[in-house]
C-alpha cells in the first residue's frame, strides 16, 4: 500500500499491520493530549504540584529527555567535527532521538508554566542573570538546528528525492552539515549546562547550590559532561529495541562497539568528577551552611542514602567499567545491561537534581515535603513519549535512517 | 533615587519579637484583608494555600513539662541576597524579570503581568515565602466589594508574595510630596501586620534611620551586610548568606538556634558571636 515510500531494498511490516500499530500508540498520544488540554483551559490545579514542589514531575521529564537526547549533539560532533567516519551508521538515528527529545522538552516547558501565552517574555523581558534564560535561548536555537539536521534525512525519501530541487538541496545540506553539527555542540554546551546551573545557583537551597568557574556552578559543567556521556547509552539502548521489534540487525557491531567504548570512556571520565563534586560538597560546602551529607537522606520514607549508591555506583561506576573493558562490552549481553543502566543513571540524577531539591528541608523547623504526580501529570509526560514513538515509527518506515541495513539484511 | 535625610538609601525592614507573639493570626489575617489575598473553600492542605504573611509553630522537641513552644510569624524576608547587593535567591533567578529590587527602599518586588508562571524563584526561595496562584482568585458572593482598590488582584498561574504593603509606601510618598515634604515618617509607612499585631510583637521601619525603632531594636552592622549586633536578634538562614530584611528577637536560646542549621557542637561556639562571620 505504501510501498513506493518504504527505502529500496528495505523490508518492513505490511502496511495495516503498522497502522495498528500507530492507532494503539496515538491512543495514548490521545489521552495525553485530553490532560494537556485539561492543564492548559483549568490551569495548574490539575497537577499535585504545590508551593514545595513548584518544579516537579515534568521539569524532571524535561531534564531527563534533553540529557538522553544528548547523543545527538555529542554523536554529531564526534562525527562531523572530530572526523569519526564510522558514526555515520548511526548519526541518523541520534537526530531523529534529538529531535524528538527536543520538541518533547519544548512541549512540556509549554504545559508547565502558569501563563502559557506568556511564554515569549522569557525571550522579551530576558534576565541575563537567570540560568533559565540561557535554557530557553539555547534550547530554542538548539532545536533550530536539531530541524535543519533531520531535513536532509527527510530529503531522502525515496518519492522526495526524485524532485530535483530537493535531491540537491538535501545534497547542499549534508555539505555543510559539519557546521551545523558544530553550532549544535556549542549550543547543547550551554543549554545542557545552563539546566545544571538551574539548580547549583540556588545558594537558598544547599542540597543543590555548588560553588564552581565564574558564574558557572560545578552543575553546569556535570550536566553537559554527564550528557555527553550518557546519551549514546540512550541511543544504543533504542538501536537494540529496534533491533529487538525488527528482527534485524541494523548497525554493525564495530559501530556500536565504537561509540559504546567512547561513552564509557566519557561515563569513567564523568563519574570521577562527580564523586569528587560530591565529596566536596559534602565535606565543605553544605557543612558551611549548616548541613551533615546525612541531613540530606535521612528522616524520610525516599529519599535514603540509596538514590546516591544507585546513581553513583550501579548506574555509574558499573557501566563505565562495562563500557570501557573490550571483553565485556563486547558481550551483547553485558552492553545491553551498560546501557540500560546509563540511561536510568542519567535519569535519577535529573530526578536527584529536581524533586529532591524541593523535598529536603532548608528550615531547621520544616519538614520533608513529598509528591504524587497526579494522572494529568503523569499522562503529559507520557505523551511526549507516545509521540517520539510514532515519530520514529514514522521515520524507521520511510526515512533512510539506518545506512547499513541493506547490507547486514541482504538475503 | 529616593533618599532619607542622612543621605542613604531606606532599607525598610522588620522585627519580630518572638516572646511577644502569641501565635493568634492576626498578622495572617490582615495581611489577607489588605491585600486582596484569595482564599480557598477548604483551606486544610497548607501547602497549596497564599499565605504571604505565616506563622510556623515551633517547639523546643522536649516532652511535657519542659515544652515550650514559639510561634514565628514568616512574611517575605525581602533578601539583600550575597554581599546585599540586590542579588536575591529569587530576583537573580526569574527569567523575565518578573521580580525585582529596589535599592532605594530594599524591597522585592513582584509584578504579576510580567510573571509567566514558571516557579523558579518558588524552588529558589529557602522560606516557602513565594506562592502560585493554582486556581483563578474567587470570593464568596459580594466580598468583591470589600477588595482593596489599592492592590491588584492577582490571575490565576502566577507566583506573588508578601509585599511589605508596598502600596502604603506608595501612598505615604505621594502624601509627602503634596505637603512638599522631602521624606516620610516613620509612622506613616507600616505594614498591616505590624498595625494589626495585637501584643504589638511586629515592629517596622528603616534599617538605615538610627531613629527608627527597627534600627534601634537589632542594630543592624551597615558594615556585615546588616547582621545584628544585638546577641538576642537573629535572622532565619543567615549562614546561607541570603541577607533578609526581616529579624527575630527571643530571649530563649533554643529560639535563636531553630533560626538556622548547625552541626553539632556548633551553635555553642557562634552562638555568642554576632556581628562575625560563622566559624
Amino acid at each position: 500500500m505504501d510501498s513506493a515510500l518504504i527505502p529500496e531494498g528495505a523490508k518492513r511490516c505490511p502496511f495495516p499491520v503498522f497502522a495498528l500499530g500507530l492507532a494503539a500508540v496515538g491512543v495514548v498520544v490521545l489521552w495525553g493530549v485530553y490532560a494537556m488540554g485539561l492543564c492548559w483551559f483549568k490551569g495548574l490545579n490539575q497537577t499535585n504540584m504545590n508551593d514545595y514542589y513548584g518544579f516537579a514531575l515534568w521539569i524532571w521529564a524535561d531534564l531527563a529527555v534533553i540529557a538522553i537526547g544528548g547523543g545527538a549533539f555529542f554523536t554529531g560532533l564526534l562525527r562531523y567535527v572530530f572526523g569519526i567516519d564510522e558514526l555515520k551508521n548511526i548519526v541518523n538515528l541520534t537526530v531523529v532521538i534529538g529531535f524528538i527529545c527536543y520538541s518533547s522538552a519544548l512541549l512540556i516547558l509549554a504545559i508547565d508554566i502558569g501563563q502559557p501565552l506568556r511564554g515569549w517574555f522569557i525571550f522579551w523581558h530576558a534576565n541575563v542573570h537567570s540560568m533559565l534564560t540561557e535554557v530557553a535561548f539555547c534550547l530554542s536555537l538548539y532545536f533550530s538546528v536539531l530541524t535543519i539536521e533531520f531535513i536532509p534525512l527527510i530529503l531522502e525519501n525515496r518519492q522526495v528525492d526524485k524532485v530535483p530541487f530537493f535531491h540537491n538541496l538535501g545534497h547542499n545540506m549534508h555539505g555543510v552539515m559539519a557546521i551545523f553539527a558544530a553550532t549544535g555542540a556549542f549550543l547543547s554546551c550551554f543549554h545542557q549546562g545552563s539546566l545544571g546551573g538551574v539548580a547549583g545557583v540556588m545558594y537558598g537551597r544547599p542540597f543543590a547550590y555548588r560553588e564552581g568557574f565564574l558564574v558557572w556552578p560545578w552543575t553546569f559543567f556535570l550536566f553537559t559532561w554527564s550528557a555527553a556521556a550518557y546519551g549514546p547509552c540512550f541511543t544504543l539502548t533504542v538501536l537494540k529495541m529496534f533491533e529487538k521489534i525488527t528482527k534485524k540487525k541494523l548497525v554493525k557491531d564495530n559501530v556500536v562497539h565504537l561509540l559504546a567504548k567512547i561513552s564509557g570512556w566519557m561515563i569513567t571520565t564523568y563519574i570521577i568528577a562527580k564523586i569528587i563534586d560530591t565529596i566536596y560538597w559534602a565535606t565543605v560546602t553544605a557543612p558551611s551552611q549548616g548541613f551533615k551529607f546525612m541531613d540530606f537522606y535521612s528522616n524520610n520514607s525516599f529519599y535514603g542514602v540509596w538514590i546516591l549508591v544507585l546513581e553513583i555506583a550501579v548506574c555509574g561506576i558499573v557501566p563505565a567499567v562495562l563500557l570501557t573493558k573490550k571483553s565485556f562490552r563486547e558481550n551483547p549481553k553485558l552492553l545491553l545491561t551498560a546501557i540500560i543502566l546509563g540511561t536510568i543513571g542519567v535519569c535519577l540524577n535529573r530526578w536527584v537534581m529536581v524533586l529532591q531539591i524541593m523535598a529536603v528541608p532548608v528550615m531547621s523547623f520544616d519538614t520533608w515535603a513529598l509528591y504524587i504526580p497526579s494522572w494529568q501529570e503523569v499522562a503529559t509526560t507520557v505523551l511526549p513519549v507516545a509521540y517520539g514513538v510514532i515519530l520514529i515509527a514514522l521515520a524507521y518506515r520511510y526515512l533512510p535512517v539506518f545506512p547499513q541495513e541493506r547490507e547486514l539484511n541482504a538475503d | 533615587m529616593k533618599q532619607d535625610k542622612h543621605g542613604k538609601n531606606h532599607k525598610f525592614g522588620m522585627v519580630v519579637d518572638l516572646d511577644k507573639c502569641t501565635g493568634c493570626g492576626s498578622c495572617m489575617v490582615a495581611c489577607m484583608s489588605e491585600n486582596n489575598v484569595p482564599f480557598k473553600e477548604d483551606e486544610s492542605n497548607k501547602k497549596d494555600s497564599l499565605t504571604w504573611m505565616r506563622v510556623y509553630k515551633i517547639t523546643n522537641g522536649k516532652s511535657f513539662p519542659e515544652t515550650e513552644i514559639c510561634y514565628m510569624p514568616r512574611p517575605c524576608m525581602h533578601c539583600g541576597g550575597k554581599g546585599d547587593h540586590g542579588h536575591s535567591p529569587c530576583v537573580s533567578v526569574c527569567p523575565a524579570v518578573a521580580t525585582d529590587y529596589d535599592h532605594s527602599s530594599g524591597i522585592v518586588s513582584q509584578i504579576y503581568t510580567r510573571c509567566f508562571g514558571c516557579r523558579y524563584c518558588m524552588g529558589a526561595c529557602p522560606y516557602h515565602a513565594r506562592y502560585f496562584n493554582w486556581w483563578d482568585p474567587k470570593w464568596p458572593e459580594g466580598m468583591e466589594s470589600y477588595l482593596s482598590p489599592d492592590v491588584s488582584p492577582r490571575m490565576r498561574g502566577v507566583v506573588e508574595k508578601c509585599s511589605f504593603c508596598f502600596h502604603r509606601y506608595q501612598e505615604a510618598r505621594d502624601l509627602a510630596y503634596v505637603e512638599e515634604r522631602d521624606d516620610i515618617e516613620e509612622q506613616e509607612y507600616q505594614t498591616a501586620c505590624t498595625q494589626a499585631c495585637p501584643a504589638g510583637a511586629i515592629t517596622f521601619g528603616d534599617l538605615n534611620n538610627p531613629d527608627h525603632a527597627v534600627s534601634q531594636l537589632v542594630e543592624p552592622d551597615a558594615h556585615n551586610c546588616g547582621k545584628p549586633k544585638n546577641p538576642k536578634a537573629f535572622r532565619l538562614l543567615e549562614r546561607l548568606q541570603t541577607n533578609p530584611k526581616v529579624y527575630y528577637v527571643s530571649e530563649r536560646e533554643w529560639v535563636r538556634k531553630a533560626g538556622d542549621n548547625y552541626l553539632d557542637g556548633e551553635w555553642e561556639k557562634v552562638k555568642n558571636n554576632h556581628g562575625k562571620d560563622h566559624g
